[in-house]
């Protein structure tokens, strides 16, 4: 190995120790956990999984594929209930014995109309540690404290009543500094929003193609926000909206991004690694590859690799800094959530809740054991403490070693 | 809206000096006095109606949630006696607001798990609140004293609550079907028909019409449900890249039934259209048939066997006479982007294309002049060729808000629509 090769490596190593130091291995605190990256710290989730690894595993009030938060030993969950599908709830469970501390209700003030597969609770929340932000197919968001005080309430459809979608709406909002991201787009009036977390209020609301989207945002870079769309990526100021780069090379409306050490990793033909040129309106394309190609599930970027799941169930890892493909294993599908891995391991569970941990190898893959949660589970999971949730369209489950 | 059954505990009354100060500063002193206390105390009379004010007053885009959120602590930290005050603050206030209130509700409920039903059976009993303010009511009630809950769903099957005639209903389907295991069929038709009566969820009027059916009985959809059935259709008219959403051809100007206008491919005219489909369906596509492909296998493979024109527009004119007048509702379903005027008022618009269709997809709320009231609907169809982005049609039905067909809905099946003229 050269210098340049081991200074790449360490410096690697710095930034991939960070990351996972830096979401804490306590939380999770959005859709694909810390940084939205689906990383989980090296060696605290258990390989073999068995009933005696089911911790708990409750009953929810309602339907729901939003993936779980954890912070501060709660774990919070949406759910939506009624003929109607109206009444929207969000749980807050003891982590460590799946105890329910408090529950609320609000009521949708969108459109709760959806396809019978997905649910109003499709978005997973967000947390900025001291407050819980959920947003629902109908566009309703909620901001409670940790002790499930309302601390604010909005009504995107209630307030542009032409953001719906028929089929639902699933992308998850993000926070971070005090901004809370809320992407509504559709084929009506489509927009992002830029919501005050103290107040609710719109910092700032900008327009955005029209046409059904359930990517999710991710934060690409200091205060700055790329939202994927049928077009490509706009990356925007995370303050007041402004643009700052795009890229117009098309992207995928189901599978999100995935940003690893100021690169941003996007389900566009195949997939493409992007990186912002300061001062530049458009990023550096590092490399393209249409023999990655995630289908349903996001993006996992993990150590030096790029992991995705295809329409066909096939797993593919793939090098991250040139795109080249590594190696392919086939599961068993079909796949609705996104692995989560740990850069040795990848947990993947399908659609019948079979969860399929495969070793992550340099030149193969290979799955070295499953567990069959007999429960249908389309939601992406979230990992802390040592332990993973899923959740299905009725209960909550902690497994755990 | 009745007085308010507030029965506030009176150990932490403000000063009586404080009624004469603005609310907001109520809440703050409140606010105060409960962290210089360490606990929520309840607040008093007056505290507590400037919180609800102040969650009543938040409104679009956030405004007055910096308000709500201070007010939400103080209305959360209620004694359950204030149960029905609160409840009856739903009474008007706008989705946001109920939605707060709702939410306090929970967090009083989870600090008092043992309630006294006899103020919340009073508050159900007064059919003037808030729908879901009574549906909240009766759960609470359900939750402590469940066979009394049953007891009066019973007397619930007429209710303006759209989900308490929902479990009211479904309580008659139960007895029904009990009726019918134990042989005693007429008993069975006849508690199926009462339930169909009452009735508005779709999904169990589809119930108890196969139920009813089944055992010999007659129902009439149409006329339950207050569809549209016989209406005029023009087209089609140019829809070439989405074009045609926002083109505004002469029927948006004026409907003159015995007109001849310049459509997509030559000239046009009025025609009817009208349906049989049990849930009011109104298909576009047999009145345009496309022209034969030059490769008629492959086109037809295409849209997995079906054919219908793309890129096109029509419109659907229908009268609607209405004996008073008054709010109803306009309840649309179709999978193709749509505008609808009513007495050549635009309603709403959507440029949404197949994304999903069902009945009542689209509640839009009008109100009807006493007379005939002109409905008129653009249809639009893109160039999808998917086999599920055929469908060109659409379902309406005028209904009031809990989704009972108004009686000249009934009508409208069995009269052919009048001309309607410069509806603009």
């Amino acid at each position: 190995m050269n210098s340049f090769s081991l200074r790449c490596s360490l410096l690697t190593g710095l930034v991939w120790t960070s990351l996972v130091v830096a979401s804490g291995a306590e939380e999770w605190p959005a859709f694909r956990g810390p940084n939205g990256s689906s990383l989980v710290p090296a060696g605290v989730l258990p390989v073999e999984l068995s009933a005696a690894t089911r911790k708990w595993s409750v009953s929810l009030p309602g339907r729901g594929l939003s993936g779980a938060v954890v912070v501060d030993g709660k774990v919070f969950v949406t759910a939506s209930a009624g003929t109607s599908q109206d009444r929207l709830h969000l749980l807050c469970l003891d982590a460590q014995t799946g105890k329910l501390l408090w529950e609320r209700r609000v009521w949708a003030t969108g459109r709760t109309m959806c396809h019978s597969k997905t649910s109003v609770a499709a978005p997973t929340p967000c947390t900025d540690g001291s407050h819980i932000y959920a947003l629902f197919s109908s566009n309703d968001v909620v901001c409670f404290d940790l002790q499930g005080r309302l601390c604010w309430l909005r009504g995107i459809t209630h307030d542009y009543p032409n953001v719906s979608n028929s089929l639902g709406m699933a992308s998850s909002p993000l926070v971070s500094g005090s901004t809370l991201v809320v992407p509504v787009e559709n084929d009506s009036e489509s927009y992002c929003l830029g919501l005050d977390t103290a107040t609710g209020e719109n910092r700032w609301r900008i327009d955005r193609p029209k046409g059904a989207n359930w990517t999710s945002p991710v934060l690409a870079g200091p205060a700055v926000v790329a939202l994927q769309s049928r077009g490509g990526i706009d990356a925007v100021r995370l303050a007041d909206g402004a643009p700052q780069w795009s890229f117009s090379g098309g992207a995928d409306t189901i599978s999100s991004s995935c940003f690893f050490d100021r690169v941003l990793y996007v389900p566009s033909n195949g997939v493409t690694a992007l990186e912002a040129v300061p001062n530049e309106s458009k990023p550096r394309e590092i490399w393209q590859s249409n023999r990655l190609a995630p289908g349903t599930a996001s993006l996992v970027v993990a150590g030096d690799a790029v992991y995705c799941l295809n329409k066909a169930d096939v797993l593919t890892a793939g090098e991250r800094t040139t795109g080249e493909r590594r190696w392919q294993l086939r599961l068993q599908g079909p796949f609705s959530a996104t692995p989560v891995s740990d850069g040795q391991h990848l947990w993947a569970v399908n659609e019948a809740g079979l969860v399929q941990v495969v070793e992550l190898g340099e030149k193969e893959g290979k799955i070295v054991a499953t567990f069959d949660l007999g429960d249908e589970i389309l939601a992406s999971p979230a990992v802390a403490d040592g332990a993973i949730y899923l959740r299905s369209n009725s209960r909550l489950h902690k497994l755990a070693r | 809206m009745n007085g308010p059954d507030v029965r506030l505990s009176r150990q932490r009354a403000m000063p009586v000096c404080l009624w004469r100060l603005p609310g907001a500063i109520v809440i703050c002193l409140f606010m105060l006095c409960m962290a210089a206390e360490g606990r929520a105390a309840p607040p008093t009379e007056q505290a507590l109606e400037a919180a609800l004010g102040a969650i009543r007053a938040v409104d679009h885009e956030g405004r007055g949630n910096a308000a709500a959120g201070t007010a939400w602590n103080v209305v959360a930290a209620a004694d359950v006696g204030a149960l029905p005050r609160i409840l009856a603050a739903m009474d008007g206030a706008n989705p946001l607001a109920a939605g707060w209130l709702l939410a306090a509700v929970d967090q009083i409920v989870a600090r008092h798990p043992r309630l006294d039903p006899d103020p919340l059976c009073a508050f159900l009993a007064d059919t003037s609140h808030e729908p879901r303010a009574r549906r909240l009511a009766f759960d609470l009630v359900a939750g402590i004293d469940g066979p009394r809950a049953e007891k009066l769903l019973a007397g619930l099957l007429d209710d303006p609550s759209v989900e308490l005639r929902h479990d009211a209903v479904a309580q008659l389907m139960a007895q029904a079907e009990q009726a019918k295991s134990s042989g005693n069929t007429s008993l069975a038709l006849e508690q199926f028909q009462t339930a169909f009566a009452a009735a508005r969820d779709i999904a169990q009027v589809k119930d108890l019409a196969a139920s009813i059916r089944g055992l010999g009985g007659e129902v009439d959809l149409p006329r339950h449900l207050g569809f549209l059935m016989n209406w005029q259709a023009i087209g089609p008219f140019d829809n070439t890249d989405g074009k045609g959403f926002a083109a505004e051809y002469p029927p948006e100007r004026g409907v003159d039934l015995s007109a001849t206008l310049a459509g997509q491919g030559g000239p046009v005219q009025w025609q009817v259209l009208a349906t049989r489909d049990e849930f009011g369906m109104v298909d576009i596509n047999p009145l345009y048939p496309p022209p034969a492909p030059a490769d008629a296998s492959r086109s037809a493979a295409d849209a997995g066997g079906k054919e219908g024109l793309k890129e096109v527009v029509a419109y659907a004119v229908t009268s609607y006479d209405s004996p008073q007048g008054g709010p109803a509702e306009l309840r649309l379903g179709t999978k193709n982007a749509w505008k609808i005027w009513l007495n050549g008022q635009l309603v709403f618009e959507r440029e949404e294309y197949h994304r999903g269709m069902d009945v009542d997809q689209y509640r839009l709320p009008v109100t009807l002049q006493p007379g005939p009231n002109a409905i008129l609907i653009k249809l639009c169809q893109d160039a999808q060729r998917k086999p599920w982005t055929t469908e060109w049609q659409f379902q309406l039905r005028v209904c009031d808000s809990i989704g009972t067909a108004l009686p000249a809905g009934r009508q409208q099946a069995q009269v052919p629509p009048p001309a309607v003229e410069n509806i603009r």
